[in-house]
């Protein structure tokens, strides 16, 4: 059965999949400090939803509670409903434009690249502001693209990226990365609880001017990348085959680093640095729906929502009323599954 | 149909040195000579894979260059010397990826695209196969799933680089057979890099033997495969003779 013969049921999961991501929305905004019950906690979000908000009056709720949940749980767990589909959107198309399975931003170095472009502007040139684009997301932005181009360069053999050259630049980059952000944090004490915070990943600090620029990144990259998704699928016959297929594959890799590097440096700009949400997700959704980037790349956006989401409320379930680091999480959950699919990938090279 | 003027090529050392070829419609060629003599890089340069240095190469009078990626796709598909794939394709979804050039961008494959790629399948016997994954597949029923998707993206040229030097003989002929009925029955024009010079004369209405970059010798198989011509460029004595049961040329070293 290929795509086109299975597109309704695929349409159906994903309707399926959005009424789950709502659900997990409302449950996880019910959690928290204060008590809310999880009907007014429905009714409050629904009440700012246009058209329907008129069926779901709001009469008998405390202010306060209104107060908690649309200014702080709410635009925490959509930042990070946001950051974990570009994650896994990033992840999917690395492992496409790579051909390898195990490329992710955060594996890559990219994150450490964004950070350390985020850590260099916010000593520097903290008050510097351009068109209301703050130099923090523009240095990300750099710091991401620069890595990029380093380790991809460094890790290619000929026309072939293996595996093994990919993890050991990522791991070089990362670590050279880590160690001048480390540096930098030694030599400024008084920002050191800003950087601390790029370094591990949180969604602590979100607020709804950090959701609407989030938004209007992710949201049209996503559907950018996705009418890719066919070019990316024969990407993977490498790059003299789809060629040969008509693709204009400098072109189609160039659009992709662009993009996916952005969405990387703008989800690390008001994150930080949260780890294999990129390597997880999309593997998870192969393992269900097969290998078809057009079913890959929406359905990872999905996962990678409700995943981030789950994580979140974990991170501050697990110790309250403080916080673990929300990159703390999706690294226990990642590091094991690193392993399996490096173990995967040996097995099929023997 | 394919002009090859003048044509030289050089990584850091020169890889191709003026080569002048012309290869007309509908015929099966294929291209000899030993290691290193510039057979493949040849066939990456007619595939735009690379680009030439110097010299000029026409397809239906129009240059190489000005071709657009996807224009060529239409006229020329490519079968290469191995297919890995990282992620579990299906069969039916590696050979329907030969009908990326007649996709529109927004678009979907149409029941026309289905239709092409299941009479690929028939005519290569995977149609069986359809359902696997292409990493469960042996080596010949993996290089009949490319041939294939070369079959169905509708081209007048398949190109193919050693198609046949992992396969069994059993294999290598079944492959073999395959493109020469193409070649006859669709009047799709073969050009193939092969090692196996009894193969290649059983096979081929025309030869070009490459040596030490340039074209050492062009025509049909009797004028290529003399004695004279194998002792110069392989550096090998054999003995030439006729199969029996074909009338073909076939070679004996001793």
């Amino acid at each position: 059965m290929t795509y086109i013969e299975k597109k309704s049921y695929y349409k159906r999961v994903f309707a399926i999949g959005i009424f789950l991501l709502v659900i997990v929305i409302i449950v996880a905004t019910n959690f928290g400090v204060a008590n809310i019950s999880l009907k007014q906690t429905a009714l409050i979000i629904m009440s700012k939803i246009p058209l329907a908000n008129k069926f779901f009056p709001l009469g008998g709720i405390k202010y306060t509670s209104v107060i908690i949940l649309l200014n702080l749980r709410l635009p925490r767990i959509l930042l990070a409903c946001l950051v974990g589909a570009a994650l896994s959107v990033v992840g999917t198309s690395y492992q496409g434009i790579f051909k390898n399975p195990m490329a992710d931003p955060f594996i890559l170095g990219v994150s450490s690249g964004a950070a350390l472009g985020a850590t260099i502007s916010m000593v520097f040139l903290k008050e510097v502001q351009y068109f209301g684009i703050s130099m923090v997301a523009f240095s990300a932005f750099l710091g991401a693209m620069i890595t990029t181009f380093i380790v991809y360069n460094i890790a290619r053999v000929g026309t072939k990226i293996p595996v093994v050259t990919l993890l050991l630049a990522g791991v070089a980059s990362n670590y050279l990365l880590s160690s001048i952000i480390s540096l930098m944090m030694t030599f400024n004490r008084d920002n050191i609880e800003e950087i601390v915070m790029w370094t591990m990943g949180s969604f602590s600090t979100a607020s709804w001017s950090d959701v609407i620029l989030l938004f209007i990144i992710t949201v049209p990259s996503i559907i950018f990348i996705s009418t890719f998704s066919r070019d990316l699928n024969i990407m993977l016959l490498g790059e003299d085959s789809a060629r040969s297929l008509g693709i204009d594959v400098n072109g189609l890799k160039k659009y992709i680093f662009v993009i996916s590097t952005l969405m990387v440096a703008s989800v690390v700009s008001v994150s930080g640095i949260i780890g294999f949400v990129g390597l997880i997700v999309p593997h998870v959704i192969r393992m269900i729906f097969g290998p078809d980037n057009r079913v890959v790349i929406p359905f990872s956006a999905l996962g990678g929502a409700i995943f981030l989401i789950i994580c979140d409320t974990l991170s501050r379930a697990i110790l309250p009323p403080s916080e673990i680091p929300v990159g703390i999480i999706t690294s226990i959950f990642g590091v094991p599954f690193f392993v399996y699919l490096l173990y995967k990938t040996k097995k099929k090279a023997i | 149909m394919i002009e090859i003027n003048n044509v030289s090529f050089s990584y850091e050392q020169e890889v191709l040195k003026d080569i002048n070829i012309n290869i007309a419609r509908g015929k099966f060629y294929t291209i000899l000579g030993p290691n290193g003599s510039g057979k493949t890089t040849l066939l990456r340069i007619l595939s735009k894979s690379l680009h030439i240095n110097k010299g000029e190469i026409f397809i239906d009078e129009k240059e190489l260059s000005q071709i657009k990626t996807k224009a060529l796709a239409k006229e020329m598909a490519v079968v290469p010397q191995c297919t890995e794939v990282e992620f579990d394709f299906s069969v039916q979804d590696i050979i329907l990826m030969g009908r990326t050039p007649h996709i529109p961008r927004f678009c979907a494959e149409s029941e026309k695209d289905m239709e092409m790629s299941k009479n690929a399948m028939k005519m290569t016997n995977t149609w069986e196969l359809r359902n696997k994954s292409v990493n469960t597949l042996s080596g010949g029923e993996k290089q009949r799933v490319v041939v294939a998707r070369a079959i169905a993206q509708e081209t007048g040229i398949i190109l193919l680089d050693e198609p046949i030097s992992h396969l069994d003989i059993h294999q290598q002929i079944e492959i073999m057979n395959q493109l020469r009925k193409l070649n006859k029955s669709k009047n799709i024009t073969i050009i193939a890099v092969l090692h196996d010079l009894n193969i290649a004369a059983a096979y081929a209405d025309h030869m070009i033997l490459m040596n030490d970059r340039r074209v050492y010798k062009d025509g049909i198989p009797e004028e290529v495969l003399t004695e004279d011509i194998i002792r110069e460029v392989y550096e090998l004595e054999v003995y030439i003779t006729k199969n029996p049961k074909t009338g073909k040329t076939f070679i004996m070293p001793y």
